[in-house]
């Protein structure tokens, strides 16, 4: 059995959670949240913490040297400094417009890096 | 002489939202005055996610959120100047201004709306001692070299403040391959947003140290180092618990103030608090036809709700235009008991629809009432369970509430703690 205390992001308030995992890894049990959101975040967060990429990408002939992405959906945590390698190595070509796909199935996680401005 | 029924100083998210809101009421002359190269202000290099959740109940990053507006304004008939500097606004809604494509212009104006958005308070500001070796900049200086210039500005890394952009940033840099050593902050309280404490300090185990200060600045040419101390409940240093950090970059994030340097040129009455003018409901400031909205009023959280400021000061200033704005006389708004400001800080007797009160309060509060009151009476009550300085909250009242105070009241916002 171990314990992980967490800050709830969920809203303002910042409820501090503890979550009761098991040796498989499972969650036992939450506590500390006061709303269903905090319950979710902390069950999320355990299990398989994600995050929002949002970086920027080389640009050849734009008016700006770089152009910003995110990714299209979040990705797991511990793959965001293997996916900042991967696109820190390509160069995309201008004209580039919101919402194009500059790298596609970014470490086979099925999700794209998309432009999310224009150059 | 140009004449415009609008002209709006400032193609941010306060800028082009009046401007297309005042289109929308029907207002057809309407130019905006950008300094930059293009519209979308600041939002430009906020390249993370988060912007839009309230506005279009989605999240967006800042170029995708400016990106709507920016789109939007190029399918009216909005006249846009970018490149183009406003020096002054005279007593009688004169604009001049300056490019490189037109030389010196001159523009009279029925309304004005300024939005000219805010600048972050600078090394000068702070009393640290040190030479002016480079690497010392401003948190948002370091966002624009890294996200619109494709450069790093150094590899090792303390930020001085926990506001919002100082945590953004310090996850920026970390991806990009830096070292962030720790971000200090002077009050026992970060100013940031408990998400980004988390999903930029936490995740990548950057220390925040509350009620710590950068004492001194070590080298010549470029910042080898900074000298920390903790501080006192006086928020002066504690001799001894000084300690030195190599680093190569220091990044301030202590705050932002209102651009009211047009403002105050024109006489416009500024209020000490926010930094920004006195307004009335639909924004007007203490000049006729000329409102405020965005950063250059206050400084907001939230984009989403600088776009709502903005649509009023357009609603306002067609109504100016028009000369169906309430007139009458006016009651005034204060902050009390911990609430440091009100915004707006007048009322029209006569106003015409419900009145959103936005405030901020100077410390932390748990378990407490929130009250508007005037004179005896209470207007407001509320039950909160926690507030804090770095949100922005706000009650609306209602239009027959507002019509039924007596004349010359005041509006008080207070908190009552149990």
């Amino acid at each position: 059995m171990a314990k992980k205390d967490l800050v709830c992001v969920s809203c303002p308030i910042g409820c501090a959670i503890t979550v009761e995992l098991n040796d498989a890894g499972e969650v036992v049990s939450v506590t500390g949240n006061t709303c269903k959101r905090g319950e979710s975040y902390a069950r999320q967060e355990c299990t398989h913490p994600e995050r929002m990429l949002c970086t920027t990408v080389k640009v050849e002939g734009g008016r700006l040297p770089v152009v910003p992405v995110k990714s299209a959906s979040p990705v797991p945590k511990e793959l965001l400094f293997a996916c900042m390698q991967e696109i820190n190595q390509i160069t995309v070509q201008a004209p580039v417009k919101i919402g194009d796909v500059v790298l596609k199935n970014i470490l086979n996680t099925g999700i794209d890096i998309v432009a999310t401005n224009e150059a | 002489m140009l004449h415009y029924d609008l002209v709006v100083v400032g193609g941010g998210p306060a800028g082009m939202a009046a401007a297309l809101q005042a289109h929308e009421e029907g207002i057809e002359k309407i130019l905006i005055l950008e300094r930059a190269d293009t519209l979308g202000g600041i939002l430009e290099q906020c390249i993370h996610t988060g912007f839009g959740l309230h506005y279009f109940g989605e999240e967006l990053s800042g170029p995708e959120y400016a990106g709507r507006f920016i789109e939007k304004v190029y399918n009216t008939d909005i006249d846009v100047k970018v490149d183009t500097m406003v020096l002054d606004i005279s007593a009688d809604n004169v604009v001049t201004a300056v490019n490189n494509f037109d030389g010196l212009l001159i523009i009279q104006a029925k309304a004005i709306v300024l939005a000219m958005g805010c600048r972050e308070r600078p090394r000068g500001a702070l009393s640290i001692a040190g030479s002016r070796a480079a690497g010392i900049m401003t948190a948002g200086t370091a966002q624009k070299y890294v996200n619109i210039d494709g450069y790093m500005p150094g590899k090792t890394v303390v930020i001085l403040g926990s506001g919002d952009i100082g945590l953004i940033m310090a996850r920026r840099m970390t991806l990009e391959g830096a070292k962030v050593k720790a971000v200090c902050e002077l009050m026992p309280y970060s100013g940031g947003l408990t998400r980004n404490i988390v999903q930029c300090l936490e995740d990548f185990g950057i220390p925040l140290r509350l009620s710590c200060t950068v004492v001194e600045t070590h080298g010549k040419e470029r910042l080898e180092g900074v000298t920390v101390a903790n501080v006192d409940e006086h928020l002066q240093p504690i001799p001894g618990t000084e300690e030195y950090i190599p680093c190569d970059t220091l990044m301030l994030s202590v705050g932002l103030i209102p651009e009211n340097e047009l403002s105050k040129n024109a006489g416009i009455a500024l209020d000490p608090v926010t930094g920004g003018p006195v307004v009335d409901e639909y924004r007007e400031t203490s000049h006729k036809g000329v409102f405020a909205c965005g950063n250059v009023l206050q400084v907001h959280d939230l984009v989403d709700f600088v776009t709502e400021e903005s649509q009023l000061a357009g609603v306002g200033a067609a109504k100016s235009i028009r000369g169906s704005k309430p007139d009458s006389d006016t009651v005034q708004t204060k902050g009390e008991n911990g609430v440091r400001y009100v915004v707006p800080q007048k009322i029209h007797r006569d106003t015409d629809a419900d009145v959103k009160l936005y405030f901020r309060v100077g410390r932390v509060f748990e378990n407490v009432t929130l009250c508007v009151t005037c004179g005896d009476e209470v207007i407001f009550s509320r039950k909160k369970r926690k507030m804090t300085p770095g949100e922005m909250e706000y009650v609306t009242l209602k239009t027959d509430t507002l019509q039924k105070l007596p004349a010359g009241s005041t509006l008080t916002v207070h908190i009552k703690e149990a």
